[in-house]
């Protein structure tokens, strides 16, 4: 029984350690391909704008999914929703801030 | 959904079980909440840089400010401490101290370098007369930059009020949950890293 939870353990651990070198390696992919757009000027302005933003958001749902392991098991699932709910009112507070501002600052020129 | 399973019952159950990583119990439930309370503290800042960076009043833009490749070594040591933390939980609950605590140094000296070279930068601006009253582009870089550094700092501070608990008292459920919480705590400032590096680095120096 002993053994056997044992080994059980040592196959968990390595999973562990896998799926955070998994997150970590495409972290660092997630990474540098921005930074090296916006310092080499490699794209024009409006693609290396788009490109900075998706892989930014890419980024960030590899890491709600393998460091903060958000998922939608039963156990997760709240927590999960819990993170979904703020990222709404989060787009709104700042999406809606920027698009009035813009129009004030529009309506003023 | 074990809701009125105390924490500490828990983790011991979910470790024994081998299933749950770090999302188990009320307490880390609890602690997921107000995180996600400091997510909003953290888009209204966001909010009030995206409507201040243009004001630069005659002064320095984030185009003339900002050094990419210094910022790129500071995500770089925030990222690897994130990936060091995440070793640190692992053995923590495989009760390995010794490994426990090395993974924690190495990741609190990750966060020193980080914070280190903020604190640098912030240095080399204010010396240049580029402290947050010179515009209101500067007073919200200032505000939103800090916050996070503050953030940083008190994970520093709270990993290395765990160090030596588990220096002491060993890895105890208690402890176990405390770190849990911490790991939390450490992965969502990097998460908060990534949108401050594209929005402001990035997208102010493109």
């Amino acid at each position: 029984m002993s053994a056997h939870l044992d080994s059980h353990k040592a196959d968990d651990l390595a999973a562990s350690i896998k799926s955070y070198l998994m997150g970590f390696a495409l972290s660092v992919i997630l990474t540098a391909i921005p930074f090296w757009a916006v310092m080499t000027h490699h794209f024009e302005k409006t693609t290396t704008l788009s490109l900075v933003l998706v892989m930014a958001i890419v980024q960030i749902v590899v890491h709600l999914k393998y460091f903060l392991h958000l998922d939608f098991s039963k156990e997760g699932k709240i927590n999960t929703f819990s993170f979904l709910f703020t990222a709404l009112i989060i787009v709104m507070v700042v999406g809606l801030s920027v698009w009035i501002i813009l129009e004030a600052n529009a309506l003023m020129m | 959904m074990s809701i009125t399973i105390p924490a500490d019952l828990n983790v011991a159950h979910s470790d024994e079980h081998h299933e749950h990583h770090d999302t188990s119990g009320n307490t880390l439930f609890g602690f997921w909440l107000y995180l996600m309370t400091d997510c909003i503290l953290f888009a209204s800042v966001f909010a009030t840089y995206a409507v201040l960076y243009m004001n630069t009043d005659g002064g320095v833009s984030g185009k003339d400010i900002f050094e990419l490749d210094f910022v790129l070594i500071e995500t770089a040591a925030l990222l690897v401490s994130s990936i060091t933390y995440g070793l640190a939980l692992i053995f923590a609950k495989r009760h390995n101290k010794a490994a426990t605590l090395a993974w924690l140094l190495v990741t609190f000296a990750l966060g020193c370098v980080f914070i280190g070279m903020e604190v640098y930068e912030f240095h080399h601006l204010i010396e240049h007369g580029n402290g947050p009253q010179r515009s209101a582009f500067l007073s919200s870089f200032f505000a939103l930059v800090g916050m996070h550094g503050l953030h940083v700092t008190a994970g520093l501070i709270w990993m290395v009020i765990m160090m030596v608990e588990v220096a002491k008292t060993g890895l105890g459920p208690r402890s176990i949950t405390r770190l849990s919480c911490l790991s939390l705590f450490w992965h969502f400032l990097d998460i908060v890293w990534i949108c401050v590096f594209t929005v402001v680095y990035l997208l102010g120096a493109l």
